[in-house]
């Protein structure tokens, strides 16, 4: 069975920000940063018709600063973070603010015209995240499931736990942490786990990556030395609750029980060169998606660690609309770990990789140029997950 | 055959006979006996005893019966020129000439013989008259002789009967005397101790007696012979208990008690009991030298005791047994096979016991004769004892030793080459002097390889002892198959290039984790010693292994391919890891130097960074250790003049087209601008790539990964004017010194194009320094 071309989208400017809007479970929409310091940087919220593959995109502008991340709120669609850019008297800041979508744009009222030439819409402040006596904004996370009032984000070395006032109009600083080590450290990413009731967090800071206790806020545990060089990113299994996912400068993507943080359970080195991205899917979580900058994309099929035992159906109410079922195949071998697809539409760096949070088989990958590559997961594989 | 030979056939005259003068005098000779010949008849016989010849009936032939002088006179006038016909005139002459005169000699000789000879015969005449009258005097003496002699005869005829019947009389007397005087003797013997002369006696007499014992005075005598014998025996039993006597004497006695009818079996259970207790007395003192607490004798001593001692005694023991029990049949042998594998078992686990002390020295030819001579004295009663396997049980601990020997010897083998790396470690750790790196690294190697040769081949030399001629065992199938093939080619020779190959391997997993423990420098030296034993000493080693050890075995063995490809791919990674270090390394260095930078603020540079200089002068010690192991390589065949390529990169043409399309958000892509973005990474970049075995792919790969990261490192911070510019001016820079380490110049342009693009990206205010100016500074500086 053919399986649907990518679908590329391009912006006019670079851009390393990418998340699915995570509240959106219908529609298939993604956000995008850009990045430039010359001109007025934009949100593009791309919409992806699966049907037709067509792309609808929207247009806000983000006039403070280019933007260096991006994250959706999990409870409101019209909520979003970013980490941008303040450049002032050759100084360079970044910075985090809560914004709201205009209600033009923002999904369900969708009369918005395709070509969004004329309408450049602007984002609605919410609040800042006051970083000024923390240093610099890495990253802004959401707590996963809550109702959208709690984030995370990481300044330097501080790790602020932020609570979301007066319909997010507001952010008053809950409680903080920080690292205190030799050196400068920095904390470079983060995660939130779905686990624990959203207890926990882990983040990544060199070499090592920690994990926090939001209550406390006190660290847990800290695999020192997580990667051979600088950790790029991390991600939460979301089906084994301890397990983690982590990729960095070595080029390698490993794959942790923090359990057991002297070694790591499994270690993929497919990429030859920094590995800036790994992205479990949401449902199935054998899926392993990671994004670095020597272009490629890498889909990898972690059977061996995943939740979902050899042969064992999950889903069945993702399979009503599908074409007809193809006979189980018993007889099979239990398949091995392995790279399912390496993706080459990207002509620079990927920085940013995501699924898509209404379509568990499909995933957006962002390039330095402004490349969007819409992707979708195998169609004979993802009938072998399913069957 | 003169005669023949001579025969002037045409054109073969008689003067031209193939012998030259000095043979003329036996030939002329030979002519005249043949004419006798003819004389007296025999020329016939002769002539048909004659191989080959002209024909006799040949009228042309001289000396032929049926010559005819017409024809040939004829012949020879109608077949000759002038001058051939003067010379065999001549020569006629002159052979009619000697034959004259032969003739003549040969008369006067047998005349004079004929003359003696009637003499003789007259004188033989009257001789033999005087002679007969002398014979018919003697024959009438002679009847006169017999005459007498038969009268003489007849007289005597009656005393002579008389003596015989007197000597026959004596005889008997003599024999009952004996019989008589019997038990004294006996006694006599006994108190003498003269054993074996009372058995004699005794063997001697007890038929007779048997035969009249129903006489009373003989059974007088049986009876008291009887009893002496019994004493006799038990005399002889109490000697062979003693059993301080030798095995010789205990045979003796055995002997002689078997001879007085004592019961067979018996006497082999005692027999082998007291063998028994001799032989525990050897074992016990064996394996007294084996206590724990002296030190234990030389292993060759302690074989050579074994042997005499022990495999000596049970020698003795076998044979004797055997000589003396040959009548028990097969229960009697199995008996003593059963005996002799009990006592065999103990002293090969007493063996053994002190073999595998020796297993951790070093002198194999110690061993080697010490097992040789172990073996060999297990040969005898190996033949023997066919049925106790003593020779098996021997070859099979042979066997074993052998097989410890390879182990420890590979083991050996992996301790030289972890010793090896240890030295080179410490040699590479050790502070040197300036400048004095450069020759080390190929010395390095070159010690490496030799000492790792050397240790091979000291122990292909050192199990070569088990295979030597003149090692008893060395024909044993085992050590003619098995041994070479398995043991020594496969376990010993292929596991350690295969151990070698993981060891090195393993210094690509573990320690890049913890930053790179191995020195760089050590991993450069193995792949290239790993690749140097693809290319030929695998091949070299295995050639001398299978010449030293005549592989008969059929048993498949690995063939040298396979390791070739495995040592190949070792190096491979070993050389990609050193590329990874190294260009770990200098990333680094870059990476520090552009986040800890602040370029907002930064001034107009006035200098290329230090830390460029630094990247390069790396670099350059980089080329130069790899130069010193690797060759040169292939590069990319370019314009002349490279380095004074003008520095394009950053005109604002070109940035107005690749990075800037001017702000119109939804004006649909530039397709043209696209394809040309599309056409420029028409190539791509693959940093972390495989590298090949020379210089340059190496050098490539490391400036690869640390331009990259470069690249990486730029596009995260924010510039300005000033900053960039610097990055400009580092980036010409880097471009004037690593085009001519790389494989193809076009990439490092490429990936520095793409720094100083990224830089004008990431900056704010993005005023190019003038490219001359950057000439400028990067010249100078």
């Amino acid at each position: 069975m053919e399986d649907d071309a990518p679908v590329i989208y391009g912006l006019e400017f670079q851009a390393r920000a990418l998340t699915p809007q995570t509240a959106e479970t219908d529609a298939i929409r993604f956000l995008v940063g850009t990045q430039s310091l010359k001109y007025d940087n934009q949100i593009h919220i791309i919409d992806f018709d699966d049907e037709n593959n067509i792309i609808n995109k929207n247009v806000l502008l983000h006039q403070v600063g280019e933007i260096w991340h991006i994250s959706a709120s999990p409870a409101d669609k019209g909520v979003l973070a970013t980490c941008y850019n303040k450049t002032s008297d050759s100084k360079v800041l970044t910075c985090a603010a809560v914004w709201r979508m205009p209600k033009e744009v923002e999904p369900g009222s969708h009369e918005s015209p395709d070509d969004a030439s004329s309408t450049a819409h602007t984002l609605e402040l919410l609040c800042h995240l006051d970083n000024t006596a923390h240093g610099s904004m890495a990253c802004v996370v959401w707590e996963p499931t809550g109702d959208g009032k709690k984030v995370i984000s990481l300044a330097d070395n501080h790790i602020l736990l932020w609570d979301l006032q007066e319909s997010s109009s507001q952010a008053v600083l809950a409680s903080s942490a920080s690292l205190e080590g030799k050196g400068q450290l920095k904390f470079t990413s983060g995660r939130w786990s779905p686990h624990h009731n959203c207890t926990q967090v882990a983040t990544a800071n060199d070499t090592a990556v920690r994990g926090w206790d939001t209550r406390s806020m006190s660290q847990i545990y800290c695999i020192e030395n997580a990667h051979g060089q600088l950790v790029r990113d991390l991600d939460f299994n979301p089906n084994k609750q301890y397990y983690l996912a982590s990729c960095g400068d070595d080029c390698k993507v490993k794959f942790w029980d923090t359990r057991n943080v002297t070694e790591p359970v499994k270690t993929l080195e497919e990429h030859s060169h920094w590995v800036w991205n790994v992205r479990y899917n949401h449902s199935h979580d054998q899926l392993v998606l990671t994004g670095s900058s020597d272009s490629r994309v890498i889909l990898s099929n972690m059977v061996s660690i995943s939740s979902e035992p050899f042969g064992h159906l999950v889903d069945d109410d993702d399979l009503s609309d599908q074409e007809e079922r193809r006979p189980e195949d018993k007889s099979q071998e239990p398949p091995q770990d392995s790279v399912i697809a390496t993706y080459e539409e990207h002509e620079d760096s990927v920085y940013a990789v995501d699924w898509s949070s209404a379509d568990p088989w499909l995933f957006a990958s962002l390039s330095y140029d402004g490349r969007l590559v819409i992707n979708r997961v195998p169609r004979a594989l993802k009938y072998h997950i399913l069957l | 055959m003169a005669a023949a030979a001579a025969g002037p056939g045409p054109g073969s005259a008689p003067g031209d006979s193939p012998e030259g003068p000095e043979a003329e005098a036996p030939e002329r000779r030979r002519k005249a006996h043949g004419m006798l010949k003819v004389y007296y008849g025999l020329s016939e016989g002769e002539a048909a005893g004659r191989p080959a010849g002209p024909d006799p009936l040949d009228p042309t032939d001289l000396n032929g019966a049926h010559f005819d002088p017409e024809v040939y006179l004829d012949k020879l006038r109608r077949e000759c020129p002038l001058a051939q016909l003067m010379d065999s005139e001549t020569d006629m002459v002159r052979q009619i000439r000697a034959l004259d005169s032969d003739m003549q000699t040969l008369v006067y000789e047998n005349y004079n013989k004929f003359i003696s000879a009637t003499d003789t015969i007259r004188k033989m005449k009257n001789d033999f008259r005087k002679m007969e009258d002398e014979m018919d005097r003697l024959a009438t003496n002679m009847a006169v002789i017999t005459d007498f002699s038969a009268r003489i005869s007849a007289t005597l005829q009656d005393r002579h009967e008389r003596i015989t019947k007197l000597a026959g009389v004596h005889a008997l007397l003599r024999k009952l005397q004996f019989l008589f005087e019997l038990p004294s003797r006996l006694t006599k013997c006994v108190e003498l101790g003269a054993y074996g002369q009372a058995v004699r006696y005794q063997g001697r007499a007890r038929a007779v007696l048997q035969q009249y014992q129903h006489l009373p005075s003989f059974r007088a005598i049986q009876d008291d012979c009887q009893v002496i014998t019994a004493r006799l025996a038990q005399q002889l039993r109490q000697r062979f208990r003693e059993g301080g006597s030798g095995a010789p004497e205990q045979a003796e006695c055995v002997e002689l008690l078997l001879a007085l009818g004592e019961p067979a079996e018996e006497l082999c259970e005692e027999f082998l009991a007291h063998a028994r207790g001799r032989l525990e007395e050897e074992l016990r003192s064996l394996e007294a030298e084996l206590g724990p607490s002296p030190p234990a004798p030389d292993v060759l001593e302690f074989t050579d005791r074994g042997g005499s001692g022990f495999v000596g005694g049970l020698c003795q023991v076998a044979a004797a047994y055997q000589e003396l029990f040959a009548a028990q049949g097969a229960a009697g042998a199995e008996k003593l096979a059963a005996f002799a594998r009990e006592l065999g078992g103990r002293y090969f686990a007493l063996v053994e016991r002190r073999l595998a002390q020796e297993q951790g020295g070093s002198d194999n030819s110690l061993l080697v004769r010490a097992l040789d001579r172990f073996h060999r004295r297990l040969r005898a009663p190996g033949a023997l004892l066919a049925a106790a396997g003593l020779g098996e049980a021997a070859t099979e601990i042979v066997e074993r030793v052998a097989r410890e020997r390879l182990g420890h010897h590979l083991q050996g083998l992996r301790a030289a080459f972890l010793g090896c790396l240890t030295d080179v470690r410490q040699a590479l750790a050790a502070p040197r002097l300036a400048g004095k790196e450069g020759p080390g690294l190929a010395e390095l190697l070159a010690n490496v390889a030799s000492s790792i040769l050397s240790h091979i081949k000291a122990s292909l030399a050192a199990v070569h002892l088990f295979t030597a001629k003149e090692v008893s065992f060395s024909n044993k199938p085992y050590f003619r198959g098995e041994f070479c093939s398995q043991g020594v080619r496969e376990g010993l020779i292929v596991g350690f290039i295969r151990s070698m190959c993981q060891t090195a391997q393993s210094f690509c997993d573990s320690p890049g984790e913890k930053g790179g423990a191995t020195p760089p420098a050590l991993l450069l030296l193995l792949s290239r010693l790993c690749l140097d034993y693809e290319t030929a000493t695998i091949s070299y080693i295995l050639t001398l292994t299978d010449e030293q050890f005549l592989v008969q075995d059929q048993s498949p063995v690995t063939p040298v391919s396979t390791l070739c490809a495995e040592a190949r791919e070792t190096a491979r990674r070993l050389l990609t890891h050193y590329v990874k270090v190294q260009g770990l390394v200098i990333s680094q260095m870059l990476r520090k130097s552009v986040e800890t930078r602040d370029w907002l603020s930064t001034l107009e540079p006035r200098n290329v960074r230090a830390v460029m200089k630094r990247v390069v002068e790396d670099t350059t010690a980089i080329d130069v250790q790899v130069g010193l192991l690797y060759e040169e390589g292939v590069r990319k065949a370019q314009s002349s003049d490279s380095s004074k390529r003008t520095f394009s990169v950053y005109s604002s043409s070109r940035q107005q087209g690749r990075y800037a399309p001017s702000y119109t958000p939804s004006a649909p892509m530039d397709t043209n601008l696209l394809s040309n973005i599309q056409k420029l990474f028409s190539e791509r970049i693959d940093v972390f790539s495989p590298v090949e075995f020379n210089k340059v792919s190496v050098l490539t790969g490391i400036i690869k990964i640390s331009l990259k990261t470069l690249l990486e490192c730029v596009r995260l911070r924010t510039f300005g004017r000033f900053g960039l510019q610097q990055v400009q001016v580092d980036c010409h820079f880097l471009q004037l010194y690593l085009w001519r380490f790389v494989a193809d110049e076009e990439l490092v342009h490429l990936l520095l194009d793409e720094v100083v693009a990224s830089a004008a990206l990431r900056c704010p205010d993005p005023v190019p320094m003038e490219p001359s100016v950057v000439e400028v500074i990067c010249e100078r500086g």
